[in-house]
């Protein structure tokens, strides 16, 4: 069975997708060193960072660019 | 800059780790706002972020074909219009192939006609999707798989169609260039477009790890390159004025944009000096 | 209702004018353009609380019309010949995404070589697109079939789009005496198009026209196969509630002098009307012959032709198409769902009138068989 027009009725849904388990390097973040400059939110493509500063690893697909564009050396990307 | 509660780009989408394309719309879409409804073209965007029966669209999304997003929003635009929805934002997305060349005359029409949306190039400089054939947005020398590198072939042999200005010379209100690596600059004219009454037209450079070829890591520094050494210039045309957006304190050669992409690595210093100078008189003109 | 003499482009026009869509893309194509201008008029006088969209092609009025549809609003178009073929893509995603657009195709031929005169390839080229396809005879035929089509493809069972075919100059330019309902009876009968199933608000956000992998493509067409079986019955329905309204009968197909005839003319569209008077003719001589014209090619009403032609001997089928190596596309359809002997004929390509000769020489050569399917009214060397 699938919905008239395959329409989707369920905004965001891709939620139930979790793309966490495509990493092999995974970011920890030092909340220590953070200078709050928020780049690696604005630059996360998988929305893995939230205003906190905590990481989503449901998500995270582990590519690097919040520790690529991390002005304080605040993220190390280690092996899973 | 603000960051939202929640992104109207959801995560869970299929893009590559790191892509850019996700960024591009994220940012749109949050600075847009929940009181928006979104148009994409056929291409990786819309293949990563609705395979049924998931979607990322936080937003009401509509599909249809390649070559269409343009009229495809025009007709999402009278809809919501003759309803009297006039403040519901309409954004359309396509890629480099579905804008420069399958989806011109689509874009065209719907820019001429003077609807009241924003449509956004993503541009990732060759057709992704479909694993990284040339398009009318690829550079000089850039390798694709159909403007291959080989004996008697240094990649794609003609330099990027100037996009933003054909839209300019549209003359509708609001022209921009934009960039992933410069988000506020971006967010900026989404903003500016958001508001401006009549279409408005942003090319934005998107930096691409699988298509390019760099780790995924760069996504943001290689935007960053491309900006810093000329080779993608950040400027706006609004209600016909011109104005560089962003200067670079000092241009960097493109050598060092050039050389850290796989798409690249082939040319000699002929071709580098070559593409240098294409950039310097690209700047003259525009008054970098 | 009044009555006036016009063409079925403008029975069109009027339809579409009582039916009220809000959103009109359309480009101009011989023979269809006197619709595409009537329009653009009535919207110019508030004659139609509309947007009409001045699109640069026809790939763009129906890809505009797919987007006005899946916001939600009721959307016609019109075309005929190489803009239908320039929409044909999107005439296949406008099915799959299952949004209820009415388009009117003004019958032509297709390039090469170029021709701007009847025949019906044009829409037969998009038999498979999942469109209702329904032929008229008149213009009156073609006003009332406009309004019905907005009812069956908005019914919440079928929600497939419709393509109202009518013979370009030959009906389309053509005048006839039509009767205009009235807005109030016609309200009546169409009410506005609330759809449920898909629109674009940001209120209740919704993904239409999305990526389906092998799990579900499969479903998602049958699923379209469902809902056109169903549409015969609607239809059926849908013309019964308007004969019921405003007098005019119609139906799946339109036997004519079938029930003890010997041979069965079977055809579309404005050539009926030719046929009907031959039938006559032939039936003052003795011939036991009979009409049963389709106006429902898709879906394909293969009860009703049966019951039409149950006691009948033979079938000729005039086709304004071809296809080739096979013969018309209606008779080979014929020959694979009715059990009959049955013969096919070509005729009226490009304009070719299909004279009293050329459907004698198609009723002798089906008393008389030498092939399965004859050209006729050919020129020899
Ligand atoms: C009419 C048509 N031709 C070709 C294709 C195949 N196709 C799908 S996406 C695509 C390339 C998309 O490139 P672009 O617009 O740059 O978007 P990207 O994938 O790079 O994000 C192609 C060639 C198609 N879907 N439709
Ligand atoms: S590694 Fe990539 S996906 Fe993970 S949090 Fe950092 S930017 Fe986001
Ligand atoms: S990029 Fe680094 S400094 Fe900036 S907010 Fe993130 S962790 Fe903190
Ligand atoms: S190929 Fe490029 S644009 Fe496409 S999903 Fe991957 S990174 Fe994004
Ligand atoms: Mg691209």
């Amino acid at each position: 069975m699938v919905s008239i027009g395959c329409v989707i009725k369920t905004p965001g849904n891709s939620k139930n997708n979790k793309t966490g388990s495509w990493r092999t390097f995974k970011p920890i973040l030092d909340k220590e060193k953070c200078i709050d400059c928020d780049n690696c939110i604005i630059f996360c493509p998988d929305s893995s960072v939230n205003k906190q500063h905590d990481i989503d690893y449901d998500y995270c697909k582990g590519c690097g660019i919040c520790a690529n564009e991390c002005p304080s050396d605040a993220i190390k990307m280690v092996k899973e | 800059m603000d960051i939202p509660d929640k992104d109207l780009l959801a995560p869970g989408h299929r893009g590559c780790a790191g892509c850019g394309a996700s960024i591009a719309v994220k940012l749109a879409l949050n600075t847009l706002g929940k009181n928006t409804v979104a148009i994409s073209a056929t291409g990786c965007l819309e293949v990563m972020t609705t395979p049924y029966p998931e979607t990322s669209w936080e937003v009401p999304f509509i599909h249809v074909a390649f070559e269409n997003s343009g009229a495809v929003a025009s007709g999402v635009e009278s809809a919501l219009r003759i309803q009297g929805k006039d403040d519901v934002n309409v954004v359309a997305f396509g890629g480099d192939g579905g804008t420069v060349d399958i989806g011109l005359q689509s874009l065209s029409g719907a820019m001429e006609r003077g609807h009241n949306m924003l449509y956004i190039c993503y541009d990732n400089e060759a057709y992704m999707n479909t694993g990284i054939q040339r398009s009318g947005a690829t550079p000089y020398g850039a390798s694709t798989t159909t403007s291959p590198k080989g004996t008697a072939s240094f990649g794609e042999d003609k330099p990027k169609k100037n996009m933003p200005m054909i839209m300019a010379a549209h003359g509708i209100p609001y022209v921009a260039t934009a960039s992933i690596a410069y988000p506020e600059d971006y967010v900026k004219k989404v903003k500016k477009a958001a508001e401006t009454k009549g279409p408005a037209y942003i090319h934005l450079q998107q930096p691409c790890t699988t298509g390019w070829g760099f780790p995924s890591e760069k996504t943001i520094e290689m935007g960053r390159l491309a900006v810093e050494t000329g080779s993608w210039i950040l400027y706006e045309i609004d209600q016909g004025n011109f104005e560089i957006t962003y200067r670079p304190e000092e241009r960097r050669p493109v050598k060092d944009y050039l050389s850290t992409q796989k798409r690249f690595r082939h040319l000699n210093e002929e071709h580098i000096e070559k593409i240098q100078k294409y950039v310097d008189a690209e700047c003259k003109e525009l008054g970098l | 209702m009044v009555k006036e003499v016009m063409t079925s482009n403008k029975a069109v026009a009027e339809a579409v004018r009582l039916a009220k869509p809000q959103v009109i893309p359309v480009y101009p194509i011989t023979p269809q353009t006197t619709i595409s201008e009537y329009l653009a008029q009535y919207v110019a006088d508030e004659k139609i609380d509309a947007k009409y969209v001045k699109v640069e092609s026809e790939h763009s009025a129906i890809s505009a019309a797919v987007g006005a549809s899946g916001a939600g609003v009721r959307v016609f178009t019109a075309t005929s010949s190489q803009g239908l073929m320039l929409m044909h893509e999107i005439l296949f995603a406008a099915a799959g995404m299952r949004v209820p657009i009415v388009l009117a195709d003004a019958n032509r031929a297709i390039s090469a070589p170029l021709n701007i005169w009847n025949d019906q390839q044009d829409s037969i080229a998009q038999r498979d697109a999942g469109w209702l396809q329904i032929y008229v005879e008149n213009a009156q035929e073609a006003l009332d079939t406009t309004l019905m089509a907005y009812k069956v493809s908005e019914n919440p069972d079928i929600l497939l789009p419709s393509m109202v075919c009518l013979d370009g100059f030959i009906l389309t330019h053509t005048v006839e005496p039509v009767e205009i309902p009235d807005q109030e009876s016609v309200d009546k009968f169409l009410p506005p198009y609330v759809p449920e199933h898909a629109f674009l608000d940001p209120n209740e956000p919704m993904s239409i026209g999305n990526f389906a992998d092998p799990d579900y493509y499969t479903e998602a067409r049958h699923d379209m196969e469902v809902a056109m079986t169903k549409s015969m019955e609607v239809i059926q329905k849908t013309c019964d509630e308007f004969a019921e309204i405003f007098g005019r009968k119609y139906g799946l197909v339109e036997p004519y002098k079938t029930e003890d005839a010997d041979i069965i003319f079977v055809a579309m569209g404005s050539l009926c009307s030719t046929l009907r008077v031959m039938v006559d003719q032939l039936r003052e001589k003795g011939e036991k012959v009979g009409l049963l014209k389709i106006r429902a090619y898709r879906p394909f009403p293969t009860e009703a032709i049966n019951e039409a032609v149950k006691n009948c001997e033979k079938i000729a089928v005039i086709d304004k198409n071809f296809s080739f190596g096979i013969g018309g596309a209606l008779y080979a359809d014929m020959k694979v769902k009715i059990d009959k002997e049955i013969y096919g004929f070509i005729a009226g390509l490009g304009g070719r009138d299909i004279t009293p000769e050329a459907i004698m020489e198609a009723y002798e050569k089906t008393k008389a068989p030498e092939n399965d399917v004859t050209w006729i009214g050919l020129k020899e060397e």
